[in-house]
């Protein structure tokens, strides 16, 4: 058999996204942003919003989100995408606006700006790729890292006495009322990646019907910054980042879901 | 004639901002401009042009908004005062980089730190010399009355939209707070979204069409060659700004022995300083920079064999004084008088200080 036969329509099972670029992906091999682009442009070109759609990227390894995305696309600097898209948003109020963070940004320098556009319930869309780790600098110690993890600033693992516990802002943020939907996904698997397009659909559907804000966090894996190959990369991810980043919805239709009530409780 | 009123200098640049059919304003409360957002939200522009005016979480969050909203296309306008500015300066860099028009009024007050609420004028080097990081400068207009808070306005976002460059209006809490007659523009409709897809199609991002490729706003060229590049074309930017952009003005310079150089509220005060020279018999000229980036260089060295010494009179500890001896370039004595820290120096000082020049002490 030669190539020619099994490139044939009926052999096809996937096919290059439209909305995505020519350009070569500058992510380590393995790594899961390159898969929440995909899904994210997918729904866009589903949605037919490609015209309608400006994305902001800020400082993280996805800073050059610009060369992948075929969209107008907004650069940001680190931390700052959730203003710059208030900017945007609020001057635009009926096109589509989305950010694309890592968790240094969302959850360390850019704090308050989340903190704030979660509250003001900005009708803006944001993707949280949760790798807890710094991965573009070079696997320092991120706001989401896990007790004990070994990072470049945590040699010894993170100590939480000395360098306090891993921030759960998407269950901090599920808290405020400008939040409506709020979801935690992976893409580490076919299964999961069709359960993350589902939840990209309602999170643009969300914000199309102007509710307020829309988040979907992806637990993602960091090769580079882990030290780990991409399989054992995700088994780790399975084993020690989701007990602690627990999968599903937190909020949806703008209600906490009963899970999330009891854990902010206790 | 337009519509006269008296007016705080905040309140007219507000005002000035919603007639020239700015799209947002985004701020953060600072003494002493805190006026300008509290008039625009009096104003409800929402209700008059369907202006947006938000009050941001900080001063990071603003400076961003205004990068969003620039690099759609929109007119965007935002005020503060200098330790807030302090906290746009990451902001204005990346809109430099970026070459975002828009217009940041600055209504300076003492520093360093937390400094004090009084007027100052020491936050020249940041907004001239680039208070952020890189090569990059912006176009740095001093009003030195609240006529001119409103003039600057529109003057501002023509610059700003020429050049695609970030606009400084940089006065004090002098012209700030004070009132005065202003004559007010009529109203400018808003861009339409039509109108601003046909000015701006080819740069700004709101939303890539089947006719175009996508846009990228970005300061960001990983490739050092092409951010080299880059650099070269904001420097060609500048040299033409420098060429084509300078703004000053000359009071009894025709006969002058002696030069008083001064801007904003320094040149207000220096104004009667002349007088009352003139009135003793010394005869000195106030040479007023409207612009403080791109400084009148070539203008100010015209005065070299014409003037035996320079007075440069600022309210600040001496900023303006290393761009007046840049000017002149040594050929002139050049000594700097002024008060700061929120102090206001009052023309009989000013007078002082350059008969002392004269006397040569
Ligand atoms: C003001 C500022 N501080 C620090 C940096 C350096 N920096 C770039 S990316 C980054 C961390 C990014 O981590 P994260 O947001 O988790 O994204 P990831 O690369 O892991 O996807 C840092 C600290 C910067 N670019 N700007
Ligand atoms: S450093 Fe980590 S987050 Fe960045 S591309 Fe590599 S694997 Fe992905
Ligand atoms: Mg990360």
């Amino acid at each position: 058999m030669d190539i020619k036969d099994i490139v044939k329509e009926e052999n096809l099972v996937y096919s290059k996204t439209n909305l995505m670029t020519n350009n070569v992906l500058s992510y380590c091999p393995g790594c899961g942003h390159g898969t929440a682009h995909r899904i994210i442009m997918e729904v866009i070109d589903e949605l037919g919003l490609q015209s309608q759609t400006i994305g902001v990227a800020p400082v993280g390894c996805s800073v050059l989100a610009y060369d992948f995305m075929n969209i107008d696309m907004i650069q940001a600097a680190h931390g700052r995408a959730p203003a710059v898209a208030t900017g945007l948003k609020r001057t635009m109020p009926d096109k589509c606006i989305f950010t694309y963070q890592g968790d240094g940004d969302l959850a360390a320098i850019g704090t308050a700006e989340t903190i704030h556009v979660c509250n003001r319930g900005e009708d803006i869309t944001m993707f949280f790729i949760n790798n807890g780790i710094y991965g573009m600098t070079g696997g320092q110690m991120a706001p989401t890292t896990l007790e004990g993890m070994k990072t470049a600033t945590s040699p010894y693992g993170r100590d939480l006495k000395k360098m306090g516990n891993p921030l759960k802002i998407t269950e901090l943020i599920a808290q405020l009322p400008g939040t409506y939907y709020v979801t935690r996904q992976a893409v580490h698997t076919p299964a999961a990646v069709r359960k993350t397009k589902k939840a990209v659909f309602k999170a643009f559907e969300v914000q199309k019907e102007k509710k307020g804000i829309s988040f979907v966090e992806i637990v993602s894996n960091c090769n580079s910054g882990w030290k780990l190959p991409p399989v054992k990369a995700n088994q780790w991810m399975v084993e020690h980042m989701f007990p602690f980043y627990p999968m599903g919805d937190i909020k949806v239709d703008g209600h906490l879901v009963n899970s999330n009530k009891a854990e902010v409780k206790s | 004639m337009g519509e006269l009123k008296l007016m705080k200098g905040n309140e007219a640049i507000a005002e000035a901002a919603i007639r020239a059919g700015v799209d947002a304003y985004f701020g953060y409360p600072i003494t002493p401009q805190s006026e300008v957002i509290e008039y625009l939200m009096a104003e409800q522009p929402e209700n008059r042009t369907g202006m947006v005016v938000l009050q941001a979480e900080s001063e990071l969050a603003a400076i961003n908004m205004v990068y969003g909203a620039a690099a759609a296309g929109k007119k965007v306008f935002t005020s503060s005062s200098s330790p807030g500015i302090s906290l746009y300066q990451e902001g204005i860099s990346y809109i430099a980089g970026a070459e975002l028009p828009c217009v940041i009024a600055n209504v300076v007050r003492g520093g360093p730190g937390l400094g004090t609420i009084q007027p100052s004028q020491a936050d020249y080097f940041q907004s001239t010399k680039g208070g952020g990081h890189g090569d990059y400068r912006l176009y740095v207009l001093a009003p030195s009355s609240v006529q001119e808070m409103a003039d600057f306005i529109q003057l501002g976002f023509d610059i700003a939209y020429k050049y695609r460059n970030p606009v400084m209006i940089q006065s004090d809490g002098m012209i700030g707070q004070m009132m005065e007659k202003v004559e007010l523009a009529d109203q400018r409709p808003r861009w339409t979204d039509e109108e601003i897809k046909q000015m701006h199609d080819s740069w700004a991002a709101f939303g890539k069409g089947d006719h175009r490729e996508r846009n990228i706003i970005t300061s960001l060229d990983l490739d050092s060659s092409k951010q080299e590049k880059h650099n070269h074309h904001l420097q060609a930017k500048y040299r033409k700004m420098e060429e084509n952009e300078v703004l000053f003005e000359e009071i009894n310079c025709e006969d002058a022995d002696y030069l008083i150089v001064a801007y904003g509220s320094s040149a207000r005060i220096s104004m009667k300083s002349v007088d009352l020279a003139r009135a003793k018999g010394i005869k000195v000229g106030l040479f007023r920079p409207i612009t403080l980036y791109p400084f009148p260089m070539k203008q100010l060295n015209a005065y070299v064999g014409k003037v035996k010494a320079i007075l440069s009179v600022e309210m600040s500890a001496g900023q303006l004084i290393e761009d007046v001896k840049l000017a002149v370039e040594c050929n002139i004595p050049v000594k700097h008088f002024g008060r700061y820290g929120g102090m206001i120096h009052s023309p009989e000082e000013v007078l002082t200080a350059l008969e002392n020049l004269i006397k040569g002490e």
